[in-house]
């Protein structure tokens, strides 16, 4: 795919700070080995409540979201940063963000112990970042600032 | 050969290489900022929790085994139901209500699963005695559903009624007594039960006057039974965590400590539904009556009885009772030197004798500090209860929470330093957690100032009163002299605490305790 170089810096620019903001948020909560989104599932709302709330209850569970959780995000945004398995990371991403969006719809009605950072309705911040990497993984960028540019240079070669 | 390794070298060019680790830059940057976060967070720790070691409860002793215990329950009303409940008997009625309401929502769901998971104390209900004859049937049928069946289920052997709790007492059927009756006969019950060698389990407040928390007292002693005041907060998980984190200083001199009550409904205030099946020939009432001055016949006093002091404590021993017991346990506090009290009839003008606003204050002079209550049924802000001290105040309800002062000495340089932020919290306890956090992420901070409501243990939620009711049982099964942790001393203070609260609101005027000749003057 061509890109001028206004649309490269643009999708490359977001690729950047989605990788980042996962990446830091991952790598603290990996960093506080007392942290556990416990909490925030115990607040959860809307149609998954109870699924949410199960997990929250059951501590083996817990565990395993905490890991999953803390490791995906640092995975993720480390993948998005260098630019190497760019469209895993992104759908994965989305992935993520679907659970945390599921969790917390801001949908009228729905109240929640911890305050929003806004107004919202329906769609919140947690949606807008996921259809951002909708976005980097329709224009895949990596292959040209990135690590898999080695690779497509290589294959270049050889073809 | 020379042709392809030409290609290799060219493969990556110093372009592609700039733009293949485009990203380095931004990585270090984050790196940066990762060290930046964990050194702070480093530095909160390290200076918070240096040498200070909060005591978490390690889960519960093993329930003793041995021959299921044979009780008796006298009062099978509200509290009574709620107690067999904690004891795992529910009427099987109200398992098929459970299950119809399960099928549609998922909060009963939960609940009635919580209900069967709830540990078998291996106890038998074989005795029950109520004065109002539908209570007393309700009891039978709910002590006999030893399966925690539904209506159609297998039920287990029927509880017998007995007329009198004199009667219950005195029956070899028994091996211990449950009272859950209107205050003013606890201790004429509680004495019945000692004096027959039954263990008692008996419901707050301990007494209805002066004179009988000496006697039930001494009763208790001279018989050597196991006894347990119906306080079920002695179980809550953050009350040990205080008395920790206040025994090793973390708060500093405590000054002033605040508690309060705060109901905003007709249930809250003691104002029950009236039973249609209720009247002079279902209803004992002479008996009911027991060592109150005689009043005729009233469905509405023998309902709501919490608002005449002719069978009640009032605020001062039904709720006030909860937060010194609370307190006492955290702090040792005891019975204070003087309370001073006042209040009124504000807003409930239905006839009730005892007030639905009160305010005491109680004065520790050897421990430099005041126990303020404060109580209105009128209004449902939440005050909770609040330990102030010199370096930090600590707020407390399931979980805990504290706050550093400004003008705290202890943490003078932390402050300075800006290494901790006054007004804002730096421990907080949130039971089925197995630690004590200090305070660093905005989630943490927003959420330890609210509290969640879930207390969980192992990962499940239990009921404080079957927790308080299992102590009691192993006490009994152990059967070599360990009382539980609410013996009839605490019970003791507790009821003296009360009623010079009370004396005072009586009498206009400020209340003492002579230690030394053991009266309120």
């Amino acid at each position: 795919m061509e890109f001028s170089r206004t649309k490269l810096s643009a999708l490359v620019l977001l690729r950047f700070v989605i990788g980042w903001h996962f990446f830091y948020e991952g790598m603290v909560k990996i960093l506080n080995p007392s942290w556990s989104a416990k909490t925030y599932l115990l607040d959860s709302g809307g149609f998954f409540k109870g699924v949410f709330e199960w997990m929250a209850r059951n501590d083996s569970v817990m565990t395993v979201v905490d890991t999953m959780n803390a490791w995906g995000l640092a995975l993720i945004g480390f993948s998005l940063l260098i630019g190497l398995f760019t469209r895993a990371g992104a759908i994965s991403g989305m992935v993520l963000l679907l659970f945390y969006y599921l969790s917390h719809p801001p949908f009228p009605g729905i109240e929640y112990l911890f305050p929003s950072d806004g107004s919202y309705f329906i769609i919140n911040k947690t949606l807008v970042e996921l259809f951002a990497l909708y976005v980097i993984y329709a224009f895949p960028t990596a292959h040209i600032i990135g690590m898999e540019r080695f690779w497509a240079t290589e294959n270049k070669m050889k073809a | 050969m020379s042709q392809d390794n030409n290609k290799d070298k060219k493969g990556i060019s110093r372009r592609d290489l700039l733009a293949g680790l485009a990203s380095l830059p931004v990585l270090g940057a984050l790196g940066y900022g990762l060290y930046l976060h964990s050194e702070e967070r480093k530095k909160y720790s390290s200076n918070i929790l240096q040498g200070i070691n909060p005591s978490i409860p390690k889960g519960l002793p093993p329930l003793i085994t041995g021959q299921a215990i044979r009780i008796g329950i006298v009062g099978t009303g509200g509290r009574g139901m709620y107690i067999l409940k904690a004891l795992g008997f529910v009427h099987p009625e109200r398992i098929d209500e459970w299950n119809e309401r399960a099928e549609k929502d998922k909060f009963w769901k939960d609940y009635i699963k919580e209900f069967h998971e709830q540990e078998n104390l291996n106890v038998k209900v074989t005795a029950i005695c109520d004065v109002f004859d539908k209570f007393a049937q309700r009891g039978i049928e709910t002590g006999m559903n030893d399966f925690r069946n539904g209506a159609e289920g297998k039920m287990g052997d029927a509880p017998k009624r007995f007329q009198t709790y004199q009667q219950l007492c005195a029956s070899p059927d028994i091996d211990a007594v449950i009272i859950a009756t209107p205050d003013h006969l606890h201790v004429p019950v509680a004495i019945e039960a000692a004096k027959h060698g039954k263990h008692v389990y008996c419901e707050k407040p301990l007494s209805w006057t002066v004179e009988e928390t000496f006697e039930i007292r001494k009763v208790v002693k001279d018989t050597g039974i196991v006894f347990q005041l119906g306080h079920q907060g002695r179980q809550t998980e953050s009350y040990q965590v205080a008395r920790s984190l206040i025994d090793q200083n973390v708060i500093g001199k405590v000054s002033l400590i605040e508690v309060c009550t705060n109901r905003n409904d007709p249930n809250g205030a003691w104002v029950y539904d009236i039973d249609p099946d209720a009247n002079e020939n279902s209803i004992d009432w002479k008996q009911f009556i027991g060592p109150a001055p005689w009043h005729d016949f009233s469905a509405e006093r023998f309902f709501r009885w919490r608002c005449w002091w002719d069978y009640s404590t009032g605020l001062s021993g039904d709720l006030f009772t909860h937060e010194f017991d609370a307190l006492n346990q955290i702090l040792d506090l005891g019975i204070p030197h003087s309370a001073m009290a006042s209040g009124g009839i504000y807003f409930y003008k239905d006839g009730r004798t005892v007030p639905d606003v009160l305010n005491m204050a109680f004065e520790y002079p050897k421990r430099d500090l005041t126990l303020l209550y404060s109580a209105t049924l009128s209004s449902e802000k939440n005050r909770g209860k609040t330990i102030m001290a010199h370096d930090a105040w600590l707020e407390l309800d399931e979980t805990l929470t504290v706050y550093l002062d400004r003008s705290s000495t202890r943490y003078k340089e932390q402050i300075e330093k800006g290494l901790l932020e006054p007004g804002k919290p730096i421990y907080s306890y949130v039971p089925g957690q197995d630690k004590v956090d200090a305070i660093t992420t905005p989630t943490e901070k927003y959420f330890a100032g609210r509290g969640l409501l879930y207390t969980y243990r192992d990962g499940k939620a239990v009921d404080t009163t079957h927790l308080h009711l299992r102590e009691w049982l192993n006490c009994i099964r152990l059967n070599n002299g360990t009382q539980p942790s609410c013996d009839i001393d605490q019970s003791f203070e507790e009821a003296i605490t009360a009623h010079m609260g009370t004396i005072s609101y009586h009498e206009g005027r400020r209340t003492y305790w002579d230690e030394v000749n053991e009266e309120i003057t």
